[in-house]
């Protein structure tokens, strides 16, 4: 089982993701699970929002402590919270930033993979807005290798209808230019 | 074939209570109830099911609302969670009364105070007298099924009472799962109109739920009780013809790995697989411990409780909510309640559990039972413990 924890603000579409994750991940065959943190909800405040994907049931319901991967959709949070808390050694960080792994790999002192991507920027230019949620659907991908890009297809067009295909060109963007360092 | 979709369990609820040929909802909006509401609200604007939607200002005027609908004959239907429910308090026991086969999602969620939006048991709890048949689920498949299989049972012609569906908030009204929605042919055929026994209709006019003094009020409690206990007859055939044609199987109470077992552990609601994942690991330890899952918490399953509690030595009770100045948890008091009269009976101990969304992992599942296991059964009194306090 992996179990993926996503940081960022209140607005960004961390809940978004990680329900086309669990979407797509179902539809494609898997088991899986997506939820929020459970409690109120303000724009711009420090969200978090829980994935698991397995081949088999899913049994467990409670919180998400040791994650193998995080995301971290606002590189403003890095220093306001511990977006490493809780990871395994071995674990993968995924950073959406302008910045190179082995830079936030400093920041962090963190031992595991490190990956970065300029998810706002592939964002803007792909679809008009900084808001790269679903882009860093395609950087997750790269990193955790858990199933392709198409699976993601079906769940974004019903999602998002004629604008589909800019989110997962972004996602493409993503998963070619992320930049990972083991 | 039905289609396994991922889908938030709230709206999944939703989804199923439109496939079943409704004619009336009433809700209002109360976290984390209120995905279900307005998804309903959806499906009606839609014009995906045919059905009136009905906005009140109010739980209290939402549960009257559908009240008066049912009165006319409609299949009705209406959610809501914590204060919303005990809003609707006053008027629960009048719709057990009437013998009006209402269906209500309940998302359990705390009551105030102080204030907390999230999952316990707390809110439906207050409500256990008030004549409701009330089923628990552990996932959103089962969400799914019992929101079908409430109409099916309210509206048969032997029971004709009020059925809650609790579905624990934000664990399961959260979170997106994979579910299956059956056939919508096959809910037809499972499902077919409701028949009422009298119908509210200006051209001929009836009285329903009218006034009784001491005369005929003891008669209409005794009717009313003997009515609830029948209507688990009924829940066991809606049950068994569930499981002829959509392949997923339904009891009053359920066990993992009890066979066996010394020790059992008893959960409700949405806890039950977490749960099950502890027990598969004090098995591989050797300790032979088991599971427990209560389902029907209304009416209460005696039999079924006795014939498997019976056979351990340690029961570990957990409940989701208090009875304060009582005797601990409510599920507790009642299973003490089914084991008082038998000759051999194993030492029960009561955890209060996941109160106001604490969460509750696999280590705090085996630390119970491996308290439990090392606890001396003939030293067992009648004390219950907060797990995890901060004292």
């Amino acid at each position: 089982m992996i179990e993926v924890r996503w940081h960022g603000r209140g607005g960004q579409g961390a809940v978004t993701s990680v329900e086309l994750l669990a979407q797509a991940a179902i539809a494609a065959g898997k088991y899986a699970q997506g939820f929020p943190s459970f409690g109120p909800e303000r724009r711009g405040a420090p969200v978090a929002a829980f994935s698991r994907i397995d081949d088999k049931k899913i049994k467990v319901r409670s919180g998400i402590y040791k994650p193998d991967v995080v995301i971290v959709l606002d590189s403003s949070l890095i220093g306001l919270i511990d977006v490493t808390d809780g990871m395994k050694p071995g674990g993968k960080l995924i950073v959406n930033t302008t910045k190179t792994p082995e830079e936030i790999r400093r920041e962090l002192n963190f031992t595991g993979t490190v990956a970065t991507v300029d998810g706002t920027g592939i964002a803007r230019k792909e679809m008009g807005v900084p808001i790269a949620n679903t882009t860093m659907i395609g950087a997750l991908l790269k990193v955790a290798g858990f199933m392709g890009l198409d699976a993601l297809k079906e769940s974004v067009e019903h999602r998002f209808g004629r604008i589909a295909q800019k989110n997962l060109n972004a996602m493409k963007r993503a998963y070619d230019e992320i930049k990972i360092s083991n | 074939m039905a289609k396994r979709v991922g889908m938030e369990v709230a709206l999944a609820v939703a989804e199923a209570v439109g496939q079943c040929n409704i004619d009336m909802a009433a809700v209002y909006p109360i976290t984390p109830q209120s995905h279900i509401g307005e998804h309903l609200s959806d499906l009606v604007a839609d014009g995906k099911i045919d059905a009136e939607f009905v906005t009140v200002e109010s739980e209290h005027s939402a549960i009257s609302a559908i009240i008066g609908a049912s009165g006319t004959g409609a299949r009705v239907y209406t959610a809501t969670s914590s204060q919303g429910l005990m809003l609707m308090h006053e008027i629960l026991p009048i719709a057990s009364a009437m013998r009006l086969p209402l269906v209500m999602g309940i998302a359990n969620r705390a009551v105030s105070g102080p204030l907390n939006i999230l999952n316990d048991h707390s809110d439906i709890m207050p409500q256990r007298d008030s004549g409701w048949i009330s089923m628990f689920v552990e996932n959103g498949q089962e969400a799914i099924d019992l929101s079908i299989q409430a109409f099916k049972i309210a509206e048969h012609k032997d029971v004709n009472l009020p059925v809650c569906v609790n579905i624990d908030g934000f664990q399961l009204t959260h979170m997106v799962e994979p579910v299956e929605f059956p056939d919508q042919e096959l809910v037809d055929k499972f499902l077919p109109a409701r028949v009422p026994f009298a119908t509210l209709h200006p051209s001929n006019p009836v009285t329903m739920g009218a006034f009784a003094m001491s005369d005929y009020f003891t008669e209409i409690m005794k009717a009313k009780d003997e009515a609830l206990k029948n209507s688990k007859k009924t829940i066991l055939a809606v049950w068994d013809e569930w499981a002829k044609i959509f392949g997923r199987t339904y009891k009053p109470v359920e066990t993992y790995k009890a066979e066996g077992a010394d020790i059992l552990l008893v959960t409700m609601g949405s806890m039950g697989e977490t749960a099950e994942i502890a027990i598969d690991e004090l098995r591989e330890k050797g300790v032979a411990a088991g599971l427990v899952k209560l389902r029907l918490w209304r009416p209460f399953p005696f039999a079924e409780i006795k014939e498997v509690l019976t056979k351990a030595k340690k029961v570990l009770v957990t409940d989701r909510a208090v009875s304060f100045g009582g005797p601990g948890g409510p599920v507790c008091g009642e299973i003490k309640a089914a084991l008082y009269h038998e000759a051999v009976k194993p030492a029960i101990y009561n955890y209060i559990i996941g109160l106001g969304g604490r969460d509750v992992r696999v280590s705090d599942f085996t630390s119970m039972i491996n308290q439990v296991a090392a606890a001396d059964a003939s030293k067992v009194t009648d004390t219950y413990e907060f797990l995890g306090v901060r004292e």
